[in-house]
């Protein structure tokens, strides 16, 4: 089978897999961090931000200052954010059967891949996956939305001035295929073609491939895949963890005896113990607000944050916290506090047990009832009444381009008494942190990536032991930054495969079998015989059905009764079709036994001759000779049938059939 | 040829106690495990003696699946599973899972704590079997062991309530619990998809019903409510805590909005609150509708409905209860009953099925005058209402059940010997398929005939697709190869590779004829008139003339050399190997006939 890897970014994958006449792809991630080279949509007229001189060629000219602006030494695009879509001329995507989806943050780009592409087929998730896959859509799509923005610049990407630019725009990949945020229409459309599924479901696609999720234990609903035929088995294992949070464990021992694992989707973050982060987290937070300062968390409004509030339930009490007040601010923060309670099913077990007493599985319930954990849809109306400080507010977006935090960071970003929090690994902090400076308040950076590392790996795949691993190029060599930190590299035998983005890699696999069924009927008439102990062989002709990729095995009709009527006028209707095949012999011959029989059988002239390799038996009247070697019998006789006949089913009474 | 056996230890041509034993391919799996609400003693719980005579529970269990958590399914679970003695695994849904203890607990509390009784259960019992429970998602393949899996589906009659696929190799059994064939106005409708199982094990409580439409039942609900409450009445619904009473409370709840109603409406205590929990956080298991709009607005958070006080039963003036349990046999809703029973102006409203041998049944059948402890006759003035909410499906549900599963075998459970005649014959007329409804205690015995997966080379299979004339791959062919079957595989392989994987050489078997012809021309011309003979009568046939002067057909070599004795005549030596043998044969017939005379 055939792999086609459209994006290059190992967390956010997107591949496409040939495997057996069928078309799947694997994830559709959305690399957002091309929207880095944007400056932040800020939600209130930011008088910083619009002051921003244009950018300047080194030959003084300016026509280029109208799209980029320059702050602190970096040179940023004055329009609405971009995301790097995965590669779409690659293969032509109408052809994609079906997309199944690992988790919420790998079908970002889902809008792009099914809309207006001619995409016909179905995508599979699970139910946690598809409903706060739609809860991050449709936050995204309400941050872009809600501050428009009439400049769309576009003049920097021809390549002729990409060349002239200032790192990193100069070095930005694809720029050409770049795209705008979709829209909500889009979006739900695109969750219209997605089709839920539950972990171990096994879900037939043409009769030729079967697929099932497994539980990932990264996030609600997170799954990893497998893709199997009867004598093929992949394994894709995207976005897994084998930290007890809240997610239910990771399934692993269904992904032994894979031919092909392809991983994606491991720490990014792969020094850093997600355990001590969240340690570092709450004592850097604490630290603030004690010193009247206001705590910033820019962060998704799923997954992590849920373990965050968790940890602060049981931390602030303690730490004299409990009459700070903390905010949850998103579009759908009501929905993900709510949807999070819902899915009992999908947690791991202590959370569970709690649903059956029944009492929320996650102690955010008892925050919001308290009142110490308010949410709100934005900055705007109610907040604005409520808002005490100091405080803690987790909004987005991470990359701080957009959403309500852009908001926090301008009114916050002047006082060092203020600390922001990055708790999110998918963007650089500096990188995002660079259009506001100068900065005073205090950059935190504990990334919590809770995805597996690499010695978790290796004991993975020790464990499931893939004939076979494929992984992103960045997987297969230490990082950039590190290059002697040869243990943050995937490390198995046989080395793994490697690709990058807009590659297609040929995947090995040998098979030697197929599943064919044998109708009951022709079953019964089989004979077995028994060879050796424990061995039967039964020789079968039977007709060969095919259908939807399955094979079936009937009796042979009947052969049709010789026609009464003489309409023959041609030879050849006369002549012997070449079926029904004869079987294969095997065996050998004993001479003096096969004398008697003959003799039994009335032949009273028989003789034998020995050879060199055999015998010659002799019938004289006959005319006839059979010649008895260990593997091989030869009759010779003149045109007598019945004779041969005769002889021939004597030899055979010798011989085994196959 | 293999079989499937099905014990009923309950539900056979009854409702209530539902419990039945499947032997499917070897593994033996009982469905549901429930007690009998009409009875007081023994007879409550499934007879299991059937089991026990041949050993241990564990030992000749596979498994245990329970479909929803109602009694009638699941109350002798305890007894089964600890007093009886089962340590095996007992699957059920989530759902079901976190509300069958508390089910079971309140029954046990009821027959041990109120009436007194002994030999039961206790609560600690509960939690131990509760602890062999295994919870499974909606249609994940549960592997019990390698060869026996299960798969559930949606049921929809109560929250959690699924049907169950139990599957050996390519047999299989559905088993439906019970179901909804339509969505009601908390929860969705059962599916199943087309999985064609051997046999088809549903309910049929309703089945000769074919009911009117919802819509119609319910105004007929609210007008009947509405009414008696106008006229200063009390109306009591005897429910149970969950599934119905939630339906209802939604239904009472938007209509008393809807109406501007001041009358109160009360739950009784206990399990309400703790029911509408489980609806707020299993919401996913819900209808559509709910599921949708719950961030927004959560249906189980009632505005108009109300805790209930033992004291409020007494206060004047109109007033909705909804007490449990549902069939007036016992506890909160009795004792409402008792009090109000005598006030014509009252009204008892019966939302559900009445197992023979409870008040709600016995009122229901018309009783006005009964007997209740003590001795005591209570005269039924209130007037008594039936109105058929139980999600059940009914006859039209049953027989759409079975179009989308495709079942070659039907067995009818949890339904009345009467009714059940009637719809065994409707199935048998409409599907062809053979319908069964046994007696408690009867075992019946399905012959499967399954076809037989084997493994099949890819190369035979290659082979044989290719050498077919037509490249139609649709289109049968014929083909030929060799089973070997070594402990439980099965191998299909071209022949040859048979004998090299055993370690055997072939042994050819060959035969060679002398056909005599009379021709006085040179041995090569003869050869020659020979080939053209053969290349015009085979034309299908591939026939060639060799360089060393001999004459190909297929495999089927013919040489010809002058007669010793007589140089007119010429001997054609026709050799063929056994796997040619008819072409062969058909070669020395056919030249035996002589040449035609025209060839030269």
């Amino acid at each position: 089978f055939i792999q086609y890897c459209l994006s290059g970014h190992p967390t956010l994958p997107c591949n496409v897999l040939k495997f057996k006449s069928t078309t799947i792809m694997l994830d559709c991630g959305l690399d957002m961090t091309s929207t880095l080279n944007f400056l932040p949509l800020p939600l209130v007229q930011s008088p910083r931000l619009s002051k921003l001189p244009g950018w300047v060629l080194k030959d003084g000219s300016t026509f280029l200052d109208k799209e980029l602006k320059e702050c602190s030494g970096r040179v940023f695009v004055d329009s609405v954010p971009e995301f790097c879509l995965p590669e779409t001329e690659l293969l032509d995507l109408s052809t994609v059967d079906v997309i199944l989806i690992s988790n919420y943050h790998c079908m970002m780009a889902l809008p792009y891949i099914t809309e207006n592409t001619g995409f016909t087929g179905t995508v599979y998730a699970t139910e946690p996956t598809v409903q706060i896959g739609r809860l991050l859509m449709e936050e995204l799509v309400n941050f872009i939305e809600r501050v428009p923005k009439a400049q769309s610049a576009s003049m920097w990407k021809n390549k002729e001035v990409q060349r002239l630019l200032p790192a990193p725009l100069k070095d930005a990949v694809e720029v050409s295929m770049w795209r705008k945020c979709y829209t909500m229409p889009e979006v739900n459309a695109a969750l219209s073609k997605i089709q839920l599924v539950g972990y171990s479901q096994k879900i037939e696609l043409f009769g030729a491939v079967q697929v099932t999720p497994l539980s990932s234990g990264y996030a609600l609903g997170s799954s990893n895949w497998i893709i199997q035929s009867h004598y093929e088995k992949v394994s894709y294992v995207s976005g897994s963890s084998l930290l007890t949070t809240h997610p239910q464990p990771m399934d692993q021992t269904s992904l032994k005896n894979s031919d092909v694992l392809i991983l994606t989707g491991l720490t990014q973050i792969p020094t850093a113990n997600p355990d001590g982060m969240v340690g570092e987290f709450c004592s850097n937070l604490a630290m603030t607000v004690r010193n009247g300062g206001n705590v910033l968390v820019p962060c998704y409004p799923s997954g992590v944050i849920y373990d965050l509030l968790e940890c602060l339930y049981q931390y602030i009490d303690s730490a004299g916290l409990s009459s700070v007040p903390f905010y949850f601010i998103s579009p759908v923060a009501n929905s993900s506090l709510e949807f999070s309670q819902i899915f009992a099913e999908w947690l791991c077990h202590n959370k569970q047990t709690k649903v059956y007493l029944p009492e929320p599985p996650f102690p955010h319930a008892e925050l919001i009832q308290t009142n110490k954990l308010k949410h709100y849809p934005s900055i705007h109306g109610d907040f604005s009444n409520d808002f005490k400080q100091p405080c803690v507010v987790f909004t987005g977006h991470p990359s701080l381009r957009f959403g309500d935090v852009v908001h926090f960071m301008e009114l916050w970003g002047k006082s060092s008494l203020n600390t922001v929090i990055f708790t999110e690994p998918d963007f650089s902090y500096l990188d995002a942190l660079a259009p506001y400076q100068p900065l005073a308040m205090k950059c935190v950076y504990c990334p919590i990536d809770t995805r597996l590392n690499f010695i978790q790996v290796s004991k993975l795949l020790k464990e499931v032991q893939p004939l076979h691993v494929v992984c992103p190029e960045q997987y297969t060599q230490p990082p950039p930054t590190q290059s002697h930190r040869t243990d943050l590299m995937i490390d198995c035998q046989p080395p793994p495969m490697s690709y990058r983005r807009a590659e297609v890699l040929t995947l090995p696999y040998k098979r030697r079998y197929e599943k064919i069924e044998i109708m009951p009927d022709l079953a019964d008439s089989l004979v077995p015989l028994e060879i050796k102990p424990g061995i039967s062989l039964a020789t079968v002709s039977a007709m060969l059905h095919t259908k939807d990729n399955k094979h079936v095995l009937q009796l042979p009709p009947k052969p049709p009764q010789p026609p009464t009527s003489k309409k023959r006028k041609r030879v050849s209707d006369d002549v012997p079709e070449c079926k029904p095949l004869k079987p294969l012999l095997s065996g050998s011959i004993p001479v003096d036994q096969f004398v008697q029989t003959l003799e039994k059988h009335g032949f009273s002239d028989v003789k034998v001759e020995d050879t060199a390799k055999g015998h010659i038996v002799l019938l004289q009247e006959a005319e006839t000779l059979i010649q008895i070697e260990e593997d091989s019998t030869h009759i010779i006789c003149d045109n007598d049938e019945p004779l041969r006949v005769k002889l021939r089913d004597l030899v055979l009474k010798f011989l085994q059939k196959f | 040829l293999t079989c499937l056996s099905f014990f009923l230890a309950g539900a056979g041509q009854d409702v209530g106690r539902s419990c039945i034993l499947v032997s499917i391919a070897g593994k033996n799996v009982m469905l549901d495990c429930g007690m009998h609400m009409g009875y007081n003693d023994d007879r409550r719980f499934p007879d299991f003696s059937y089991i026990t005579q041949n050993g241990r529970l564990t030992d000749f269990l596979d498994c245990v699946i329970i479909s929803h958590f109602h009694l009638d399914h699941c109350g002798a679970l305890p007894y089964f599973s600890e007093m009886v003695g089962y340590d095996g695994p007992i699957y059920m849904t989530h759902p079901t899972k976190a509300i069958c203890p508390i089910l079971l607990e309140d029954y046990r509390k009821i027959t041990v704590d109120k009436k007194g009784e002994t030999n039961f259960f206790t609560s600690q019992m509960i939690k131990d079997c509760m602890k062999k429970v295994v919870a499974v998602h909606l249609h994940q393949t549960v592997q019990v062991d390698e060869e026996l899996e299960i798969k559930a589906y949606y049921a929809g009659h109560v929250l959690g309530a699924a049907m169950f696929q139990i599957k050996v190799g390519c047999e299989s059994v559905v088993y439906t619990g019970d179901y909804n064939m339509t969505p009601d106005r908390h929860l969705g409708a059962a599916w199943i998809d087309k999985c064609r199982p051997d046999l088809l094990i549903t309910e049929s409580t309703y089945a000769t019903t074919i009911r009117d439409s919802k819509r119609c039942r319910e105004r007929d609900f609210l007008k009947k409510v509405h009414e008696t409450v106008e006229r200063g009445g009390k109306v009591l619904i005897p429910v149970f805590a969950l599934g119905r009473a939630q339906e209802l409370c939604i239904l009472l709840e938007t209509f008393w909005e809807r109406m501007n109603l001041k009358a109160p409406i009360y739950f009784s205590t206990g399990l309400t609150e703790k029911a509408n929990h489980y609806y707020k956080l299993f919401i996913t298991w819900t209808n559509q509708k709910i599921r949708k709009t719950f961030v927004q607005r959560n249906m189980f958070e009632f505005k108009h409905i109300k805790a209930f006080d033992r004291a409020f039963a007494d206060n004047p003036g109109p007033m909705v209860v909804f007490a449990t349990p549902g069939m007036l046999h016992a506890g909160q809703s009795l004792q409402i009953f008792r009090k109000w029973a005598g006030n014509e102006k009252n009204m008892v409203i019966m939302p559900g099925y009445c197992v023979q041998g409870t008040v709600g049944h016995k009122i229901l059948s018309g009783q006005r005058k009964l007997e209740m402890e003590g001795r005591q006759i209570l005269e039924v003035k209130m007037q008594v209402e039936y109105m058929s909410f139980s999600a059940h499906a009914d006859a039209k549900g049953i027989m759409q059940l079975i179009r989308q599963a495709e079942p070659r075998n039907v067995l009818l459970v949890h339904g009345e010997a009467k009714k059940m005649e009637f719809l065994k014959q409707k199935i048998e007329q409409e599907f062809h398929v053979n319908c069964y409804m046994p007696a408690n205690g009867e075992t019946t015995t399905i012959f499967t005939n399954p076809s037989i997966p084997v493994d099949i080379s890819l190369g035979l299979l290659k082979r044989e697709t290719a050498i077919g004339l037509l490249p139609d791959a649709k289109k049968p062919k014929l083909m030929h190869g060799t089973l070997m079957m070594k402990d439980n595989s099965f191998r299909l392989v071209s022949p040859e590779q048979a004998l090299k994987e055993l370690g055997l050489t072939e042994h050819q078997l060959r035969f060679t004829c002398r056909v005599h012809i009379q021709d006085p021309r040179k041995e090569h011309e003869t050869v020659l008139r020979v080939y053209n003979h053969l290349k015009g009568v085979l034309k299908d046939y591939s026939v060639q003339h060799l360089p060393d002067g001999s004459i190909t057909v297929e495999s089927i070599l013919i040489q010809a050399t002058a007669h010793s004795e007589d140089q007119g005549t010429k001997v054609l030596l026709v050799s063929w190997t056994y796997q040619d043998e008819e072409l062969g044969s058909y070669l020395t017939s056919l030249l035996k006939k002589g040449l035609p005379q025209s060839t030269a």
